[in-house]
């Protein structure tokens, strides 16, 4: 069992400082291109939300990829991406449920 | 100094507590007299309480999930009895806030205690010995999980002898959970209870998911699993998945009590209808984590005992995560009365009746599996078919109840506690007996006489009819459920047939005892026949678990077994054992540890000290718990290597009995 009760390190991918320092360049850029989006007031505020949204989006997942090291190239890697795709699905459906339900009972019964 | 906790809370007035603590009491000196008496304190420290064997724990949560079966069937059995006599002015044995106990205590109990606590024992046996692992992945961890469930039992087995339990049902629905309607203990039992239990159960799915996804034997691909370990990683799945918001909405439930918060009073901003989707988004997904294994364990069963390989595999396995995914997203059909509209009805209507398409494809594999086989019908055979045709009346009886229009006129009444006791008992509940029956040889190494078994059966089977289909029509009549007394004379007769029936079921349980103690008798006495000498006690065994000895070494596999497919032993058998090719080596095994009933009793301590306010003993457990963690974790000497000559002693002596048992055929 000594190879399954120790911490295993075999096929994880733990990055390199290539894909550390890619990652960094990309979540500065995506953070620089955020404050720039508002502080230009080049856009209107809806398209501003909307620009941030898309932006935070990749932001998270840049995350994910080279600093959570998300992937499909090795196993480890696949089984982190499976556990990690279940649990926001499984959020996903109880909170947009909550959400519908409790709007729904709402709208129906006017609480004050 | 003890907060909340005085003299005036032992109810030494109420005569039937009173006669239960003086039984107790003599049934539990009497097992401590014995205990010191055979001078077996040792030995029980050593062998059992410390474990961290997967084997030895799941015998542990065994005896903890029979005992608390019992305990909840008294409870049972004082609810029939009650409705059998409070007609017409009788006010019956129990008062109303008695009642209320009882009744929120059984399904307390039942379902956390029972049905949890034997699932976590059939994962705990058979998941390592079907995938060819030595243990779990989390060897101690398994052992911090009985003690959380253990000593939540206990804690809620308390409330018994001091103070009170929750009287608002199994779920604690607020607003009468709360302060305002509910300033006494039996909440905070409730609460404290199944917080500790939750922590218990989270790991044990922690554990289980690590263990098979990472300690499959060589050579066994997802799609060679068994398909008990396949039911038993989907319901810790879902067990990842909803628990943590029980222990949300237990949580906030406590805030509102212990510091006046309002997630769920009437007033202050709080909303009900937050903790009832809350709860059910654990409470609909928990029968489903019940029912998968149960599901699981008929298939190994059927498989065996129809001596055909198992109808449509992968359909499911397919199966089974469909129920998963939608198992989570029915349960507003919970409260389809709550006032919302017609559309989110409609969605959660139409999505739980969804569910009976994958569970019908799961019955007709059974069918299928049995079709054309040579079925035998031993004990655990019994279980499964009266399990398909009690399952397929509560599973119908369930798609009624998914009409929001049919809901709204039988929801809460006996209606849909015949349906859910329709679907437990006839489900969850034969296919743990099945289970247990059908593993019990594994794990003990003799068998059960199996004419107890089927007079189990028999009982249980009639017991259930009796007890429960009348509960069908007094619920239709509009009888709502946790009614203490009545006065409708056409409902009196039906509820006095349910009360026959509960006895029959006492029957089924007496039955059940007997076969226990004649089995224990006949391993004292050595009783040859009941030696399960080969391993394969059914003869027709298709998993990797009965290619062990039995009872089974505490490394398990010798050498990690090599998986050619589904089915691996039954393809061994046909194509002849390969030759073993590695030498044996010694085996690396964690050793047994003090943690886990240390950590157990700080746990009672907070458990019983926050439901009694006394402040410094929740600090005192909570420091001592956080040292003992920290000691562990600087403590390297926690493994050990089992030599090859004691490997080669059990190889020799196992080869022995499979020769004598070839012999005497």
């Amino acid at each position: 069992m000594s190879e399954n009760h120790t911490t295993s390190h075999e096929g994880e991918s733990h990055g390199s400082y290539g894909s550390y320092i890619v990652g960094f360049v990309l979540a500065v850029i995506l953070t620089v291109a955020s404050f720039a989006t508002v502080l230009s007031k080049a856009f209107a505020f809806w398209q501003t939300i909307a620009i941030l949204a898309v932006l935070a989006t990749v932001q998270v997942v840049v995350h994910l990829v080279f600093f959570l090291h998300m992937g499909t190239k090795s196993l480890s890697q696949r089984q982190n991406l499976a556990a990690f795709i279940i649990t926001v699905l499984m959020v996903a459906v109880v909170i947009a449920g909550y959400l519908f339900v409790l709007w729904d009972a709402q709208m129906n019964m006017m609480p004050g | 100094m003890l907060g909340k906790l005085t003299l005036s809370a032992i109810p030494y007035d109420v005569p039937i507590l009173v006669g239960t603590f003086i039984g107790v009491a003599v049934i539990g000196i009497a097992v401590l007299a014995a205990v010191t008496y055979f001078k077996k304190w040792g030995y029980l420290w050593r062998e059992w309480l410390t474990t961290v064997d997967h084997k030895k724990l799941a015998v542990m949560y065994v005896i903890l999930g029979l005992v608390m079966l019992v305990r909840g069937f008294a409870d049972a059995v004082m609810m029939r009895t009650q409705l059998a006599l409070a007609y017409a002015g009788n006010p019956g044995y129990l008062p109303p806030h008695h009642y209320d106990q009882v009744f929120s205590a059984h399904g307390t109990i039942m379902i956390f205690f029972m049905a949890m606590v034997i699932m976590q024992a059939l994962f705990n046996f058979v998941v390592p010995l079907q995938i060819g692992a030595r243990d779990v992945a989390f060897p101690l961890i398994n052992s911090i999980s009985f003690y959380m469930t253990l000593v939540s039992a206990i804690l809620i087995n308390i409330s018994l002898f001091v103070g009170e339990f929750s009287n608002v049902g199994w779920l604690g629905y607020p607003p009468v959970s709360e302060l305002q309607f509910n300033p006494g203990v039996g909440v905070d039992y409730y609460i404290w209870s199944v917080q500790i239990s939750g922590i218990g159960t989270l790991l044990t799915a922690v554990n289980f998911i690590t263990t098979i996804v990472k300690l499959r034997a060589p050579g066994m691909k997802w799609m060679h699993m068994p398909v008990f370990t396949w039911t038993a990683f989907f319901s810790c799945i879902m067990i990842l998945t909803t628990f943590p918001v029980l222990t949300v909405s237990m949580a906030l439930l406590a805030l509102d009590r212990y510091v006046g918060m309002h997630f769920f009073t009437n007033d202050g901003g709080g909303s009900v209808m937050l903790y009832l989707n809350l709860i059910w988004s654990w409470g609909h997904p928990e029968v489903y984590i019940l029912i998968l294994p149960a599901f699981g364990v008929f298939s190994e069963i059927a498989a065996t005992f129809s001596g055909k390989p198992l109808f449509g595999y992968a359909t499911m396995v397919i199966a089974t995560g469909i129920i998963t995914f939608l198992g989570s997203i029915v349960w507003v059909h919970h409260f389809f009365t709550m006032g919302a509209g017609a559309d989110v009805n409609t969605f959660f209507g139409i999505m739980t009746m969804f569910i009976a398409v994958p569970t019908g494809v799961k019955i007709f594999n059974w069918l299928f599996t049995m079709y054309k086989g040579r079925v035998r019908f031993e004990g655990p055979m019994n279980w499964i078919v009266g399990f398909m045709i009690t399952f397929s009346i509560g599973g119908m009886t369930g798609v009624m109840m998914a009409m929001p229009a049919a809901d709204w006129v039988i929801h809460n009444s006996l209606f849909l506690v015949a349906h859910f006791h329709n679907v437990i008992i006839g489900g969850v509940f034969f296919g743990y007996v099945a289970g247990l029956s059908y593993w019990f040889p594994k794990v003990f190494g003799f068998k059960m006489r199996d004419v107890w078994g089927k007079w189990a059966f028999r009982f249980w089977f009639v017991g259930f009819y009796v007890s429960f289909m009348p509960l069908y029509v007094v619920g239709l009549e509009g009888m709502t459920r946790r009614m203490n007394h009545y006065d409708n004379p056409n409902w009196h007769p039906w509820l006095l047939v349910a009360c026959v029936g509960v006895f029959i079921l006492a029957a089924g349980v007496a039955c059940q005892v007997i076969q226990f103690v004649l089995a224990a008798f006949d391993a004292v006495n050595k009783k040859p026949d009941a030696l399960d000498l080969t391993g394969d006690n059914w003869g027709s065994g298709r998993t990797l678990e009965w290619s062990l000895p039995s009872p089974v070494p505490h490394y398990n596999f010798a050498r990690l077994p090599v998986v050619r497919g589904l089915d691996t032993f039954h393809i061994e058998k046909e194509l002849g054992r390969p030759a073993p090719l590695a030498e044996l080596e010694p085996i690396h095994m964690p050793k047994y540890s003090a943690v886990g009933p240390v950590l157990g009793a700080c746990a009672l301590v907070i458990g019983f000290a926050l439901v009694w306010h006394i402040w410094w003993a929740v600090i005192a457990g909570l420091v001592v718990s956080f040292f003992t963690v920290v000691h562990r974790s600087a403590n390297l000497d926690i493994d050990f290597y089992v030599p090859v000559e004691e490997i080669r002693a059990d190889e020799e002596a196992f080869a022995k009995r499979l020769a004598a048992a070839q012999a005497a055929e």
